[in-house]
C-alpha cells in the first residue's frame, strides 16, 4: 500500500519581509543615494517578496568610508578578546533566531527547509563561533596579528547566510571591516544579519551590507579605499577580478566554479555511495561549486551503481521547500534554470543519455527535475562545465590511474570524493588529486574548523580553519 | 554569608529578615553531597568573622571524585570540540549573570574592595571565553601532518590525557578557573580540591557548572584540607596526570610528586604563576597525549 | 521459478563452508557513518494529519504485542490476548494486532484465546534469548511450541559461532529450524547488538534468508541495543538484495526499544524509502513491541479528538 506523506509545511509565520529593504551602512539602514531598486523573488512562486536598494557608486563610497573609519576609530584598534565577545554575540542570536533564518533562506533562495535548518544556519552559527575564538589567539596561528584594513566581499547566491558567515566571521576575527555584498536573488537574510549586528551593538561601520547587481560588486572590488577583495562566484567573474587589481596593492582571495570527481571504485560500499552520489549532486539542488557533478564509476560494477542510484532517484521529494520533507527545491532563478536546460539540451545532442526521476514538479517556479546523463565522455561539455544544477554526468574508469588521470582533466580542482572500502587506496588517491578538498567515503561535508577552497580555476585562498585566517591578516 | 548580604536584607521601613543561609557542599558527579565523613571546618571572612561552615572532604570523598571523574571521561572526550567549546562558553554565560554575587563572595573572602573583587570575577569570566575558544583549536596548533619519507599519510594529533587530579591555588575564583578550564577544553575531567582558604567562591562555581549542560563528572570539587586529600589523590592509580599549582610548601610538592611517580603521572609542579596574564598554551598542552597515526598509501 | 534461484544458491553454498564464507565476505561492505547519517535524515521526515492517521493503523497492525518474562503466567497472557484482539475497548474502528509472541509453554494459552480472531500465535524458540544450546535441544524446543499451535516461530541464531566465523553450522542450525518449523513462519532473530558492526548485520542477514527464514528479526529485546533505525535500513537493504537476486521476499522485524508512535513512524518511512510499499505490509513487516501499542493509541486518539490524551485512558495489560 502507498505510503502518501500529507504536505508537512513549515510556518512562514516566523519571518517577517519588509516590502523594501535599504542598505546597511554604518550601522543604520539607509536609501540609496542613486539606482533604481529591484525585486527579490520567491523562486518557487515566482512572487515578488521585496524591494532591495542596488547601491551605486555614491553608495558604495559611504560604505567603504564608515568601513576605513570603524576600522581606523575602533576596530582595528580593539583588543582581539572584546573583538571576540562581539562575535560570540552574533553565533548566539544566530542560533536564537535560527529557525527564522532558515525559513526565509529557503523562502528566497528556494533551497529545501530541511537543509537551511539542519545545514546553512548551523553551520553559520558554528563559523562565528568558532572565529570568534581566534579572535585574541591570532598570535597562534601563524599568519601575523595585523588586519589588512577594508574588506570588499563579495557572495553568491546559493547558500547566502553562509557565505556571508565564511566572508565575515574571519574578517572580522582578524580585526577588518567589512563592505559585503549579497547576491542580487538572496539579499534576505544578509539584511536580516545586518539586524543582528544591531542586536549584538556592533560597533557601527564593522560590518556594512550593500545590496545589488553585477555593478555593484564591480564598484565595490574596484574601489580604491579597500585592502581586500575577497569574492565567491563564477570562474568568469573570478578572472575579471583578478585582471581589475592587477597593479594595485589589494589582497585577493577567490573561491570559483568546480566540476569534481566523484570516484566509485568496485570494492565501495555501495549503498552509501549511492547515498553519498546523490548528496554530492542534488544537495543544494545542485547549486554547489563544490558539487560531485562528474560520477566516475569502475565499469566492473557501473551498471549496479546506475540501477541502485536510479531507483534512489525515484525517491526524491522535489517540491516545496517550505515542505519539510522535501528534499530537491526551485532552482534559485529563471536565468539558472535556462543555462541548466541549455547544458542539458546540449547533452542529450552531444548524444549523452538523459534519465530524470520521475517527479510532478510544480506549475509556478522555477524547477528542474533530477537528472543522469549516462554515456558520457571527457569530450562532452557536460563533463567539462559547470552546470550549477541537479543533473550528474556519469563516465566510467577501469583502473585507478585512469580514475585519477580523468579526475584530473579539468581546470577546475575545487573538490573530489572517492569511494572503496579500502583506505591505503582512499590516501592514494586523494595525494593525486589536484583539487582543495577531497572527501573520502561522504561528500559535501562542510566545518568551520576545515579549511575549503580551490586548486587551478576553482580560485586561491582558503576559507575556514586556522588557513582561513591568512586571506585577512598582513603576515 | 557575608556582611554585605546581611546589610542588603534591610530596608528603610521595613523589619528585619532573617536571611536564609546557603549551605555549602562538596561537587560529585554532578550532584551536591556532603563529606561522607560528615566532618566540616569554619570558614572566615578576611576579618576572621565566621563566613560559613564548608565540608571538610576525606580521603573516601576523594576516592568518589576520581570514580565520578573517570566515568564522565569517555562521554567528555568523545563529545565534538564545537560541543566542549559551546559549554566553556556557557559557563562564561552563567558566571556572568552571577558577577554580583561572585564579587561579595570573592570579598567577603579576602577583604579587597568590590571593584578590585568584581575585576577578578570579570578576568575569570573572560578566562573561560578564552578557553571556550581553544576546544576546537588548540588540535591546529598542537597537531600537524608528517612529512614521512616513504609512501605513508602521517598525522599527529592531541588527545587528552585522562583524570586530571588538581590541587587549586589558594587565590580565589580566577586562580581555581585558569587551572580547571585548560584541564578540560581538551576532554579530561578533573577533581580539584579547592582553596581551603576559599572554598566558598569554588562551591558557588560549582553551582554554576551544575547549571552550564557540563556533563556531570566533568569537574569534581571538593573543598577541606589539601595537605590531607591531596596524597590521596597523587597516590590514586586511576588518576592519570596532576596540576600541583597550590601547593605552596616545596617539600610536600616534592612528596606528593613522589607519589605521582608510581603509575607515571604527568605532572605541573607549582610554579609563580600570574594568573591575570594571558595564560598562553603551557597548561592545556600539559595534559594531552600526542598520538600519531601511520596509514599507507597505495591502490 | 524465481524461488527456485533462492533454493538454487542455497543448495550451491551449503555444502561448502568455504563457499559460504566468500559469498558473505563478497557482499558490498557497510559504511556505519554513512548509514547512521542516512537513517538519521529519515527520522526528520514529518508525518501529519492524514498520512499519520494512515501510518499509526498500519503500525498497530504490525505489531507483535510481546511478553517475554520469567513471571509470565496464563493470566498475564490472556489479558495480553484479550489486548491484541481489541487495542482500544473504546473504539471499534481500532485493528487487532498482527500476533502475540510469548515462550513455548503459554503457546496454548494464547492459542486458546485467539482462536478465530485472525492474530497469529508467535512463540519464541531456540533457547531464547541466548541460543546456547545443543541443536537437538533448540529443534526439540521449536517441535512443542509448534505442536502447541504456534504459527509462528521466532528462533534465535548461535552468536557464538557466527562471531566464531562458523557460518556453516549457523546455517545449518536454521535449516534444520525451518524444516522443524513445517507450516509455521519462521523469524530468525540476529541479535544485532551482539553483532555490533553492520558489515556483520548485512551477512547474518544473508545467512539467515539463505537458510530459509521468512522474516528476519533485529533482536531478542535482552540485549542492548536492539532495533535501531541504522540496523534495520541495513536488514531493509539486505531483503531488497536478496529479492532482487532471488525473487523470494524475506520480511523484516525490527524488536526491542521501539517504544513510541513517533519511532513506530519512522520505521514506516525508513520502509518507504528504502524498499517500497511491497513491504509496508503486516505480512512482510513486524515491530516486536509491548509498550508501543499504547503509544499508538494515544496518538491514535489524539488525532481524533484533537486534544492530548493521557495514559490513565487506555489499559494496561
Amino acid at each position: 500500500m502507498a505510503f502518501e506523506y500529507a504536505p508537512a509545511p513549515e510556518s512562514r509565520s516566523v519571518v517577517d519581509i519588509r516590502p523594501e529593504y535599504g542598505l546597511f551602512i554604518d550601522g543604520a539602514f539607509v536609501a540609496a543615494v542613486d539606482g533604481e531598486p529591484m525585486k527579490t523573488v520567491d523562486p518557487a512562486s515566482e512572487e515578488v517578496l521585496a524591494e532591495v536598494a542596488q547601491a551605486g557608486p555614491a553608495d558604495v563610497d559611504k560604505a567603504v568610508a564608515a568601513a576605513r573609519r570603524a576600522y581606523e576609530k575602533v576596530w582595528g584598534r580593539m583588543p582581539g578578546a572584546e573583538r571576540a565577545k562581539y562575535l560570540f554575540r552574533i553565533a548566539r542570536i544566530v542560533q536564537e533566531r535560527a529557525r527564522e533564518l532558515a525559513v526565509l533562506e529557503s523562502i528566497d533562495n528556494g533551497k529545501p527547509i530541511r537543509e537551511s535548518r539542519d545545514v546553512d544556519i548551523p553551520l553559520v552559527a558554528a563559523h562565528f563561533f568558532y572565529y570568534a575564538g581566534w579572535a585574541d589567539k591570532l598570535a597562534y596561528a601563524g599568519f601575523g596579528t595585523t588586519p589588512l584594513g577594508v574588506a570588499a566581499q563579495v557572495i553568491p547566491w546559493n547558500f547566502p547566510l553562509l557565505m556571508l558567515a565564511w566572508k565575515i566571521a574571519p574578517a572580522l576575527a582578524a580585526g577588518n571591516t567589512v563592505v559585503l555584498k549579497p547576491a542580487e536573488t538572496t539579499p534576505l537574510t544578509a539584511l536580516v544579519f545586518a539586524e543582528i549586528c544591531q542586536q549584538a551593538d556592533l560597533p557601527p561601520g564593522v560590518v556594512n551590507i550593500v545590496t545589488g547587481a553585477g555593478d555593484t560588486g564591480r564598484t565595490l572590488v574596484e574601489h580604491a579605499g579597500v585592502d581586500k577583495v575577497a569574492f565567491t562566484g563564477s570562474t568568469e567573474v573570478g578572472r575579471q577580478i583578478a585582471r581589475s587589481v592587477a597593479g594595485t596593492s589589494k589582497r585577493v582571495t577567490l573561491e570559483l566554479g568546480g566540476k569534481a570527481a566523484n570516484i566509485v571504485f568496485d570494492d565501495a560500499a555501495l549503498d552509501q555511495a549511492v547515498e553519498g552520489i546523490v548528496n554530492g549532486i542534488f544537495f543544494n539542488q545542485g547549486h554547489v561549486c563544490c558539487a560531485g557533478s562528474r560520477l566516475l564509476v569502475q565499469e566492473s560494477v557501473a551498471d549496479e551503481v546506475l540501477d541502485r542510484l536510479k531507483r534512489r532517484m525515484a525517491t526524491l521529494r522535489v517540491g516545496d521547500p517550505l515542505d519539510k520533507n522535501t528534499d530537491v527545491g526551485a532552482i534559485n532563478s529563471a536565468e539558472q534554470l535556462a543555462r541548466i536546460r541549455t547544458l542539458a539540451g546540449i547533452g542529450e545532442e552531444e548524444g549523452a543519455e538523459r534519465w530524470s526521476a520521475p517527479c510532478v514538479l510544480p506549475e509556478r517556479g522555477f524547477w528542474f527535475a533530477p537528472t543522469i546523463f549516462t554515456g558520457v565522455t571527457q569530450a562532452h561539455r557536460i563533463a567539462r562545465e559547470e552546470i550549477f544544477g541537479p543533473v550528474l554526468s556519469v563516465l566510467t574508469f577501469r583502473t585507478p590511474a585512469e580514475a585519477i588521470e580523468k579526475a584530473n582533466n579539468t581546470p577546475y580542482g575545487l573538490s573530489a570524493g572517492i569511494w572503496t572500502e579500502k583506505g591505503s587506496r582512499i590516501l592514494w588517491a586523494a595525494e593525486r588529486l589536484r583539487a582543495g578538498v577531497v572527501w573520502a567515503n561522504t561528500f559535501n561535508k562542510f566545518d568551520p574548523t576545515s579549511p575549503f577552497g580551490g586548486f587551478k580555476e576553482s580560485g586561491y585562498g582558503r576559507e575556514g580553519g586556522r588557513q582561513g585566517l591568512e586571506a585577512y591578516l598582513a603576515g | 554569608m557575608p556582611a554585605k548580604q546581611k546589610r542588603a536584607d534591610r530596608t528603610p521601613d521595613a523589619p528585619v529578615r532573617l536571611a536564609v543561609r546557603k549551605t555549602y557542599k562538596l561537587f560529585v558527579g554532578g550532584k551536591f553531597p556532603r563529606s561522607e565523613s560528615g566532618r566540616s571546618y569554619p570558614v572566615q571572612g578576611a576579618d576572621g568573622g565566621f563566613l560559613a561552615n564548608a565540608a571538610l572532604a576525606s580521603r573516601k570523598d576523594v576516592r568518589d571524585a576520581v570514580q565520578a571523574a573517570r566515568k564522565a571521561f569517555g562521554g567528555w572526550s568523545g563529545a565534538t570540540a564545537y560541543n566542549r567549546g559551546q559549554i566553556l562558553y556557557r559557563i562564561a554565560e552563567m558566571l556572568e549573570g552571577r558577577r554580583a554575587q561572585f564579587a561579595d563572595e570573592v570579598a567577603a573572602g579576602t577583604g579587597e574592595p568590590t571593584a578590585a573583587a568584581l575585576s577578578t570575577v570579570d578576568a575569570a569570566i573572560d578566562r573561560w571565553v578564552w578557553y571556550a575558544g581553544w576546544a576546537d583549536k588548540y588540535a591546529q596548533v598542537l597537531g600537524n601532518a608528517n612529512p614521512v619519507a616513504g609512501p605513508y599519510f602521517n598525522l599527529s594529533s592531541p588527545e587528552p590525557t585522562g583524570v586530571v587530579g588538581i590541587v587549586a591555588p589558594a587565590e580565589p575564583l580566577l586562580a581555581l578557573v585558569s587551572v580547571v578550564a585548560p584541564a578540560i577544553v581538551t576532554g579530561n575531567t578533573v577533581v580539584v580540591l579547592a582553596s581551603e582558604r576559599h572554598p566558598l567562591p569554588a562551591i558557588t562555581l560549582a553551582e554554576v557548572l551544575a547549571t552550564s549542560d557540563l556533563p556531570g563528572g566533568v569537574v569534581n570539587l571538593l573543598t577541606g584540607s589539601a595537605a590531607e586529600t591531596a596524597p590521596w589523590l597523587a597516590g590514586h592509580a586511576d588518576v592519570n596526570a596532576l596540576d600541583l599549582a597550590g601547593v605552596a610548601d616545596a617539600g610536600q610538592a616534592a612528596e606528593l610528586e613522589r607519589l605521582a611517580a608510581e603509575n607515571l603521572k604527568r605532572v605541573v609542579r607549582p610554579a609563580a604563576d600570574d594568573w591575570r596574564a594571558e595564560p598562553g598554551l603551557g597548561r592545556l598542552a600539559a595534559f594531552v597525549e600526542t598520538k600519531t597515526v601511520w596509514h599507507p598509501r597505495g591502490v | 521459478m524465481e524461488t527456485h534461484e533462492a533454493e538454487r544458491l542455497a543448495a550451491e553454498l551449503a555444502g561448502s563452508p568455504e563457499a559460504l564464507r566468500t559469498f558473505l565476505s563478497g557482499l558490498p561492505g557497510v559504511d556505519q557513518v554513512g548509514a547512521e547519517q542516512r537513517a538519521a535524515t529519515l527520522a526528520t521526515r514529518s508525518i501529519k494529519t492524514t498520512a499519520k492517521q494512515w501510518a499509526l493503523d498500519l503500525a498497530v497492525r504490525m505489531v507483535d504485542l510481546t511478553t517475554l518474562e520469567g513471571a509470565d503466567t496464563p493470566g498475564k497472557v490472556r489479558a495480553l490476548c484479550a489486548k491484541a484482539m481489541r487495542p482500544d475497548p473504546a473504539d471499534p474502528g481500532c485493528p487487532p494486532v498482527a500476533a502475540v509472541c510469548v515462550y513455548p509453554t503459554l503457546v496454548p494459552t494464547a492459542v486458546a484465546q485467539l482462536r478465530g480472531s485472525g492474530v497469529h500465535v508467535a512463540s519464541v524458540a531456540t533457547a531464547f534469548p541466548s541460543g546456547q544450546a545443543p541443536l537437538a535441544v533448540k529443534l526439540d524446543d521449536v517441535r512443542a511450541a509448534v505442536a502447541a499451535g504456534a504459527d509462528e516461530v521466532d528462533m534465535v541464531i548461535d552468536r557464538g559461532a557466527f562471531l566464531a566465523g562458523r557460518y556453516e553450522e549457523v546455517f545449518r542450525q536454521i535449516v534444520a529450524v525451518k524444516e522443524a518449523c513445517g507450516d509455521a513462519h519462521l523469524k530468525v532473530i540476529l541479535e544485532t547488538g551482539e553483532l555490533v558492526t553492520y558489515d556483520n548485520v548485512r551477512r547474518a542477514s544473508w545467512l539467515a534468508m539463505l537458510a530459509g527464514g521468512d522474516f528476519i528479526k533485529t533482536s531478542t529485546g535482552k540485549v542492548a541495543p536492539a532495533a535501531t533505525l541504522p540496523v534495520t535500513l541495513v536488514m531493509l537493504e539486505a531483503v531488497r538484495d536478496f529479492r532482487d537476486r532471488t525473487g523470494r521476499q524475506v520480511g523484516v522485524k525490527p524488536a526491542g526499544g521501539i517504544r513510541t508512535a513517533k519511532d513506530a513512524i519512522r520505521y514506516l518511512v525508513l520502509i518507504n524509502e528504502t524498499v517500497g510499499e511491497d513491504w509496508l505490509d503486516p505480512r512482510w513487516f513486524r515491530f516486536g513491541a509491548s509498550s508501543l501499542l499504547n503509544d499508538l493509541l494515544m496518538q491514535r486518539a489524539k488525532m481524533a479528538t484533537g486534544r492530548y490524551a493521557g495514559p490513565d485512558y487506555f489499559t494496561l495489560d
